[in-house]
């Protein structure tokens, strides 16, 4: 069969299908709403955590810059995260009460949302990880989606002591992996804001 | 204590598009200008991602020519070209990787998208949506029915226009294998003029996004299909904890 897949690099490895933007139109394949769909039977969407959900409820919103200082507002943000206990629940089942994925947009006001529930603690390597999630971000302009994590403000001792955190090279870019609490509401807050470019430019990783 | 998930070849970022691409325009304020930081083989966070079977897929979600029907009226089917796209995916040592989530999204056969944002003066069509999704079977093959999509002009530069291009996300087994592409048609001498397929470097990496026409999975008098396979990075061990 033809197939464009043969190609291989040195090592007889197969290559990667290459990366591209995911456009400005991403919400009519991802985010059904945003774009102006009717919502399927089951979506994916920024509710990870339901009644019933163990752990504490929590709600993660933040905005996306870019080097202007514009907001991007046509970006897709994808969300991983452990359980409450620190285990990553794989399969996602909308009728259960936590899923560890999620999707949201930066659309209209420009904010993203999850409703979720404040992440446990994940081993790596023997020493515990600072409780964090996981986003990719997807956007017009973004050729290859970029990753990052977002940690606690109000988890000073174990983001001190987080392996990853540590890894940063430089102390005062950590700072952009932190996620602000903020007063007021019934659910927690934390705000975490992501430059793509800048004197404030978030922390990327490859992995 | 060892984690079950695997670790992954890690991503030839010489191969895929650096984040700063000037021909793109809108790439120039969007790439980050710091070095990224190296989690090197991921920690469990990284390793691990989410899996979609238990993701309620209604009976046309991969089928374009029918899912945009509204339910209870007589409509027709879509305009343009009948086309099957369909393909494997697999991993970097040729393994299948089943069970995943693909998505899809295009303009239609006019080169419109239906989507509030998108002004172009192609008419939207009545009976297209332009959006699916599927899991792909025990052998990692997925397929889709819709038509081509049309080319379409953008603001990049002066008259500037997009191949034909279907785009396409896939999640594989992990966070690490997650990719979103665009599909492009073979032949297209829009592909090589398009800003956003330079982005690449090296003309393989661009072949790995081009379809094929496959008259084996054609039907006659009704539509001809595209061979679209879609490479993950490799999965290298797995750990079973105890
Ligand atoms: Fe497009």
């Amino acid at each position: 069969m033809y197939s464009q897949y043969k190609l291989q690099d040195d090592s007889g490895l197969l290559r990667e299908t290459a990366s591209q933007t995911s456009g400005p139109f991403v919400h009519i394949g991802l985010a059904l709403e945003i774009a102006g769909f009717a919502s399927r039977d089951d979506e994916i969407w920024e509710e990870l955590a339901k009644d019933g959900a163990a752990g504490e409820r929590i709600e993660l919103v933040g905005r996306v810059f870019d080097g202007n200082g514009d907001m991007v507002r046509d970006a897709l943000i994808e969300l991983w995260q452990a359980d409450s206990e620190g285990n990553y629940i794989s399969r996602f089942d909308n009728k259960q009460p936590f899923s560890g994925f999620g999707r949201s947009a930066c659309a209209n006001d420009g904010d993203f949302h999850f409703y979720t529930v404040k992440p446990g603690q994940v081993d790596f390597d023997g020493a515990p990880m600072a409780p964090h999630v996981n986003i990719a971000i997807f956007a017009r302009g973004i050729n290859l989606h970029l990753q990052t994590r977002a940690y606690f403000d109000d988890e000073a001792e174990a983001n001190d002591a987080c392996p990853i955190l540590n890894s940063v090279p430089s102390p005062e870019r950590r700072k952009t992996l932190i996620a602000k609490k903020e007063q007021g509401g019934d659910v927690t807050r934390y705000c975490f804001d992501i430059y793509l470019q800048g004197e404030n430019e978030t922390v990327f990783f490859d992995f | 204590m060892s984690q079950p998930y695997p670790f992954f070849l890690p991503r030839d970022r010489n191969w895929q598009p650096e984040a700063y691409t000037p021909g793109y325009k809108t790439s120039i304020a969007r790439s980050p200008r710091q070095a990224l930081v190296s989690l090197h083989r991921g920690s469990a966070s990284e390793r691990s991602g989410p899996v979609f079977d238990g993701l309620e897929i209604g009976k046309y979600d991969n089928d374009l020519l029918m899912n945009f029907r509204t339910e209870g009226t007589v409509a027709g089917l879509p305009i343009g070209e009948r086309i099957i796209m369909h393909g494997q995916v697999i991993d970097q040592f040729g393994k299948p990787v089943p069970n995943t989530l693909v998505e899809m999204w295009q303009a239609n056969a006019g080169g419109r998208y239906r989507h509030k944002k998108d002004n172009y003066l192609a008419p939207l069509d009545p009976n297209f949506g332009g959006v699916g999704r599927c899991i792909t079977d025990s052998e990692g093959r997925y397929r889709f029915r819709t038509v081509r999509p049309g080319p379409y002009p953008w603001p990049n530069g002066i008259n500037t226009w997009r191949p034909a291009h279907i785009h396409v996300s896939v999640m594989g087994p992990s966070i690490s294998t997650r990719l979103i592409t665009q599909m492009y048609f073979e032949g297209d001498p829009l592909i090589p003029q398009c800003p956003i397929v330079q982005v690449l470097k090296d003309d393989d990496a661009v072949e790995t996004m081009i379809a094929r026409l496959d008259m084996t999975h054609s039907r006659p008098m009704d539509c001809l299909a595209y061979r679209f396979d879609i490479v993950v990075r490799g999965a290298l061990q797995t750990y079973f904890e105890e």
